[in-house]
Formats: structure tokens, sequence, C-alpha cells
């Protein structure tokens, strides 16, 4: 799956188009907490999650998320934008809820490579 | 054995300035990317010192970061000045927290913090002492 594919399927906005961004979704990540992302996440996944502040980028940068979905309608704010546009890394809304965007997301054969709690 | 020393900086975090929580992380993750490290060192190492810098951010007055690299690892210290943490032990296990809401709505809070710590890196000393500060000494074998 590209990423142009998440952004038709999820009905995206693009807030931020991004520069240089690998096109192939390597992996697929939902979360609202950062130090699940941080935790969790391989490198090259997309992240879906309703957190809209800065703190968003700055763990996608981190974590090397390729790109952000922003779900529930949400838009990322100003700190989020601009530090994505320095950063190259697409930002995009979704009006879908979480749990129907990781439903499409999951029919169309995307599957979690990322870590699971267990232990 | 004294090793080449192929980079140290230090860097200063205030705490409570959630409007540049994560910029000593992001600037550590660059240099270390410039010198060439493996990039999943890198990542390792920029995950761990950004939920440290939060947990300065979030908890504490100040804090001064020191960062050695060699060729044989990548060492952080996190030197804050600061309420200390209580129990040490108790901190360390996953989802024990004693967070605001306020910094729950940053994404972060949630008691994962030590333990992501723990998990990205390959020796990790907590010193802490109550109403002083803590010291937090990252290390991260690059190979």
């Amino acid at each position: 799956m590209e990423l142009k594919d998440v952004i038709e399927l999820l009905d995206c906005e693009v807030v931020v188009g991004g520069k240089n961004v690998p096109q192939n979704v390597e992996d697929v990540f939902a979360a609202d907490l950062m130090s699940d992302v941080l935790a969790f996440t391989k490198p090259g996944a997309v992240l879906l999650t309703g957190l809209t502040n800065v703190q968003s980028v700055i763990t996608a940068h981190v974590a090397e998320v390729t790109a952000i979905v922003y779900v529930r309608g949400k838009r990322p704010d100003a700190d989020a934008i601009k530090l994505a546009e320095q950063k190259g890394i697409p930002l995009l809304a979704s009006p879908l809820p979480m749990f129907t965007a990781c439903g499409l997301l999951f029919e169309r054969g995307k599957r979690s490579e990322s870590g699971t709690g267990r232990r | 054995m004294n090793e080449e020393i192929l980079f140290s900086q230090e860097f200063w975090i205030a705490g409570g300035d959630f409007s540049n929580a994560g910029s000593v992380s992001t600037q550590i993750k660059a240099v270390l990317k410039d010198i060439g490290f493996d990039p999943r060192i890198v990542r390792r190492t920029a995950i761990a010192c950004y939920e440290a810098e939060m947990n300065v951010v979030m908890y504490a007055d100040r804090a001064t970061v020191r960062l050695y690299a060699t060729p044989s690892k990548i060492n952080i210290q996190f030197d804050d000045e600061g309420r200390g943490i209580p129990d040490v032990e108790m901190a360390m296990q996953e989802g024990y927290s004693t967070a605001t809401p306020e910094m729950r709505e940053m994404g972060f809070g949630a008691g994962m913090g030590l333990p992501n710590i723990k998990k990205n890196s390959d020796v990790l000393e907590i010193n802490s002492e109550l109403g002083k500060g803590t010291r937090l000494d990252i290390t991260i074998l690059t190979v």
C-alpha cells in the first residue's frame, strides 16, 4: 500500500505534503499516547492519532514515522504544521473516527507488524 | 580503556517549557546521524532521550544533558534539579504515574517514560535524591 492509497481510502485532506517521503507504507500504528508510539512502532510506519499538538510531530520524527493521519476530523495545530514542514513529514487529516480508519486499512489487507505488549 | 571521543556536547532543558520539549532530543538525533551511527542505534538513542527530556520538562526545574559518543558507545547523562523520584522502583513499573492532566494532554505521563528508556538503552543508571534532583545515565552500545 502506498501513501496515496491511504489518503484516498481515509478521505484525507493533505495538510502538509512532505518531501522525499517514502511512498510505501511499511506499517500502521494507531495511538493517542506518544509513549506507546515510541515503544511499539516500527520505523517507516504511518501513525493514526487524535493528538494534534507538536509532540505528535516530534514523536514521529524521533520514531521515524513516515506520515501522520489525524483522525476524527481533527487538524494539527500551528506548531505541529510548522515543524512538519521543517522535517518533511506529511500531515493528513481524516474525518473518520479512529476505529473506522483502522478498520478500512485492515480490510485492505494492512496488518500491523508493530510489537505487542505481551512478553 | 580510553577511547577516542567522536563527539561531546552539553545541552540545557528548562522544566515546564512544553513549547520546546523535544528540541534537545532532535538535536542529539541529528548529531548522531551526522556522525554516521547505524540508524537503529540513532533511533533507540533518540527515543530514550525524548522520554528523558519529557520527564525533565514535566517534573524537574532544569537539567544539564551531556552527550558523549565514542566508536563503541553513546552515553547521555540527564542531570536535573528538581523534586526527585520518591520511589525509583515504582517509577520503573509500566503504568505507574504521577502525571497531571496537562501532561497527559501532551500524549505523555502514562507511566511509560522510564520503562521506555530502559527498553532502548543497554545500561541505565538512576540516582535520585528527594528535593534535590535525579540523574539518569544512559548508555547505548554501538557495536
